[in-house]
């Protein structure tokens, strides 16, 4: 099952907004803080992690299995670059966490090489954020963070880690890479939350 | 580093750390000693291997590739997190 959720077509130009400070581009930046790791999709395994310690995991073959959606979304890179009506696939978070059971208010997300980000859970769910492997109905690119990446595209882009590996529910908020090297916690982009403190 | 193969890529030596580090560091610290917290590999700065293309700088261990600091320059700030530096020696004239 494809559920396409987002925007259908393209917008006129005139309706696509940017959040303040932002520039548009029809490229597509490749940024990242280490080496791309060369993975393949059938020894992909996700897990989530609950609070309680109890783990959940996902190889590619049950991640196929789900139920998938087709967003387009808009990308806001905190480098200041916006990127509209990217097309992706992937599995919604609600799918993923729906036999979840927890109380944890926050996530640690990790990515093979040993980035890590924190996002309140609240924004993991109610469409909001999925685990995507197909770009524009392509596989997507390791650059771009394949074989499965996450995708939060209502916050800074560095939110969205590439190479996924792991969710860890908590209840104590940890910042990951950035956050804790001087960038927003939460990084709301229509707010300008770059940096600690905006 | 884990033992997953990687892509070519794009990162540059730490020479690259001058101009940014200049702002907060008096000494070139490209120079300086560092040695990696995580495999205990000392060397130059310079050499130490540096991803720009990114919302910071962040240079890693040029034998084991673990994040040996990281500068990101806000509108009013610098963060230089040096978690993963155990020591970093500057030569210094004698007084």
């Amino acid at each position: 099952m494809i559920i396409s959720r987002g925007f259908h077509g393209r917008r006129p130009t005139a309706d696509r907004k940017l959040p303040p400070g932002q520039y548009e581009t029809t490229g597509f930046p490749v940024l990242s803080a280490g080496p791309t790791p060369r993975l393949s999709a059938a020894d992909t395994e996700l897990s989530v992690t609950a609070e309680t310690g109890r783990r959940h995991t996902w190889r590619w073959a049950d991640l196929m299995a789900l139920p998938s959606e087709r967003p387009t979304v808009d990308l806001h890179c905190v480098t200041k670059w916006s990127k509209f009506e990217t097309r992706w696939e992937g599995i919604s978070l609600d799918v993923l966490l729906a036999d979840v059971e927890t109380d944890a208010d926050h996530t640690l997300v990790s990515s093979h090489g040993g980035y890590t980000t924190n996002i309140p859970l609240a924004d993991l769910l109610d469409g909001k954020a999925w685990v995507v492997h197909t770009y524009e109905g392509e596989p997507l690119a390791p650059e771009h963070g394949g074989p499965l990446r996450l995708l939060v595209p209502h916050l800074y882009l560095w939110k969205s880690a590439k190479w996924l590996r792991s969710i860890e529910l908590r209840d104590e908020d940890e910042p990951g890479f950035w956050e804790s090297a001087g960038y927003h916690d939460y990084g709301d982009p229509w707010r300008e939350q770059r940096y600690r403190g905006d | 580093m884990t033992s997953e193969e990687h892509l070519p890529d794009d990162h540059v030596d730490g020479n690259a750390l001058a101009g940014p580090l200049a702002e907060v560091f008096t000494a070139d610290v490209t120079v300086a000693q560092s040695e990696c917290a995580h495999c205990g590999a000392t060397g130059p700065v310079a050499r130490l291997l540096v991803y720009r293309d990114a919302p910071g700088l962040v240079a890693r261990c040029q034998e084991c590739g673990q994040v040996v600091l990281r500068y990101v320059r806000t509108a009013s700030a610098a963060h230089l997190d040096m978690r993963g530096t155990v020591t970093l020696a500057f030569s210094l004239a004698p007084e």
